[in-house]
């Protein structure tokens, strides 16, 4: 048993996400940052759909009510198994008891935003249409359909079991770096509605810097930067959209759709964060600034076989230390 | 903007869009229910979901190459031109409303876009019978068609930040009942109370598309 013992809002539980659903008009939802989840999750050896908690509001603190192994991935929040500080991107075993506290993200500039916290066999809650992810806007899945709270109790499905520890990894934000002139960068591919705003405003988006806004969360994120100007006033049937997708509200400030976002929507579309880098994008500051390169389809397609290509070689490296003998 | 031809676009490497031409009709969104049977069939498409008188594609793996992409773009367009329409028939569920007050706080933009009295926007959102062409933007949430164009009143501005389970809203020349509370970029006119969707039915959502949504008016709050 794992008792959460901060009231700090807004972490939850997710996996990859809750695909099939869409025409009941469920959306997604899922971790903002695949990578580390992922990633969080083979290192235990779990499958890496496992679910696990997603912590964006620090300090955060637990409890394990039995032995445990996990892994922190995502955000570098300096943190702490009762006293004794723990290396990121590692994986590690809790004893019946010990106490974890994640601090704020650290890093300077280049910081994360988001910590998860994957367990032995993954967080056991019950699968909800396909999924274990949290759907806050129908309040189902995950824990009890909502963000954890103070005295809550969830269960690592694998608690007590042996499993390989303390070995850990480079973070994908420096093995698979994206920036433009010292910023953190995402690749765009226009969509239906590119060509109806105006020159210089399509030319201010890729040359601009957004910043991202506090009215910004798992929902989407509100950016702020040089208002984008339609050719003319565009009203839109609602049509399916997927996270990563930017759309131009009639203020022209965009807004990135993020992992619990809807799955339509009726604004238009300026482009789409490819889903390549939506991790970058998950992991981005409220407040940190962030640029826009164009992309191709062709490009797009080789950055998902990238992101693939680096778990492949995570799960490799994984496997020689699981299979390497124990030292003690 | 109405679109003679039909297109296609790319939502990033997720899922392409199809949009039918011409105005907003039950006969093209009767074409579209027909191509989400056949392209749900594909082995690309991990999901076909109607939209309004559109289609998103969720791709199983995305095609890998441009050329492979152009061929799916092709075979959508020539599954388009072969959709005969298909009529679906479901029931018809009628919904209290009360308009205006506190439940429909954006009751004055609509008027003030409109040129038209309380009374006469609450006499023609309340008079049709409006059939659910799609499910979307959240669990249970119904697109509607059918609404009086001249009640039509543009998206707001900025999105609200929250409107309740039950608010009765115009966006653009569409109309809905949101299912649960969440943001919406559209205008609140009226307050209704039903549950639309219960993950643990099978089906979860209360409507399907077909099925039809009849406004009765309980009460006009000036």
């Amino acid at each position: 048993m794992i008792e959460v013992l901060s009231s700090s809002a807004l972490a939850t539980v997710q996996d990859l996400g809750r695909t099939g659903s869409l025409r009941w008009g469920v959306g997604t939802s899922g971790a903002m940052d695949k990578l580390a989840l992922a990633a969080g999750n083979l290192m235990l050896g779990n499958d890496a759909d496992a679910a696990a908690i997603e912590v964006p509001v620090f300090p955060f603190k637990l409890r394990f009510g039995q032995d445990c192994a996990f892994a922190l991935t995502g955000a570098d929040c300096a943190a702490r198994l009762d006293a004794q500080p723990l290396m990121p991107w590692w994986v590690h075993q809790a004893r019946a008891g010990q106490v974890l506290t994640l601090g704020p993200p650290q890093g300077g500039a280049q910081r994360g935003s988001r910590a998860m916290l994957c367990l032995a066999g993954g967080v056991d809650v019950p699968v909800v249409l396909g999924s274990r992810s949290t759907q806050l806007r129908g309040a189902f899945g995950g824990h009890e359909g909502r963000a954890l709270r103070r005295g809550d109790v969830l269960r690592a499905a694998g608690a007590g079991q042996a499993c390989a520890t303390g070995f850990g990894l480079v973070p994908p934000a420096l093995t698979l770096p994206l920036q433009v002139d010292g910023v953190p960068a995402v690749r765009v591919l226009p969509a239906a509605e590119y060509p109806g705003f105006e020159e210089a405003s399509r030319a201010a988006f890729w040359a601009g810097e957004w910043k991202i806004t506090a009215q910004s969360d798992r929902y989407g994120y509100r950016l702020a930067g040089e208002a984008l100007r339609p050719l003319a006033p565009m009203e839109m049937r609602s049509h399916g959209i997927v996270p990563g997708v930017i759309q131009v509200p009639h203020s022209g400030q965009p807004i990135i759709q993020m992992r619990d976002a809807q799955p339509s929507g009726g604004y238009p579309k300026f482009g789409t964060v490819i889903e390549a880098d939506l991790w970058r994008l998950g992991q981005a500051p409220i407040g940190s600034r962030i640029r826009f390169v164009e992309t191709t389809w062709d490009e797009a397609v080789a950055a998902l076989d990238e992101v693939q290509a680096w778990l492949d070689k995570v799960e490799r490296l994984v496997e020689l230390h699981r299979s390497a003998p124990r030292k003690n | 903007m109405m679109a003679l031809l039909p297109s296609v676009s790319l939502l990033g490497t997720t899922a392409l869009l199809f949009e039918a031409p011409g105005e907003l009709a039950l006969s093209s969104q009767q074409r579209i229910w027909a191509l989400a049977r056949e392209t749900q069939g594909w082995p690309e498409v991990r999901e076909a979901v109607p939209g309004m008188n559109n289609l998103m594609l969720t791709f199983t793996q995305p095609p890998r190459t441009t050329q492979a992409l152009d061929a799916l773009e092709a075979r959508l367009y020539a599954a388009w031109d072969a959709a005969v329409a298909l009529p679906l028939q479901g029931r018809v569920v009628e919904l209290p409303v009360v308009y205006g007050g506190e439940g429909g706080p954006h009751m004055a933009d609509v008027v003030s876009h409109t040129g038209l009295s309380v009374e006469e926007i609450v006499a023609l959102h309340s008079g049709p019978t409006y059939p659910v062409y799609a499910l979307g933007s959240h669990p249970g949430y119904c697109y509607l068609g059918g609404m009086d164009p001249c009640i039509a009143t543009p998206r707001r501005k900025v999105p609200v930040l929250s409107i309740p389970g039950g608010a009765v809203s115009i966006g653009g020349a569409q109309t809905g009942v949101s299912a649960s509370a969440g943001p919406s970029g559209w205008n609140t006119i009226g307050t209704t109370s039903m549950s639309f969707f219960d993950p643990a039915q099978d089906p979860p959502a209360l409507l399907q598309p077909g099925d039809m949504i009849r406004f009765r008016v309980e009460r006009v709050v000036r």
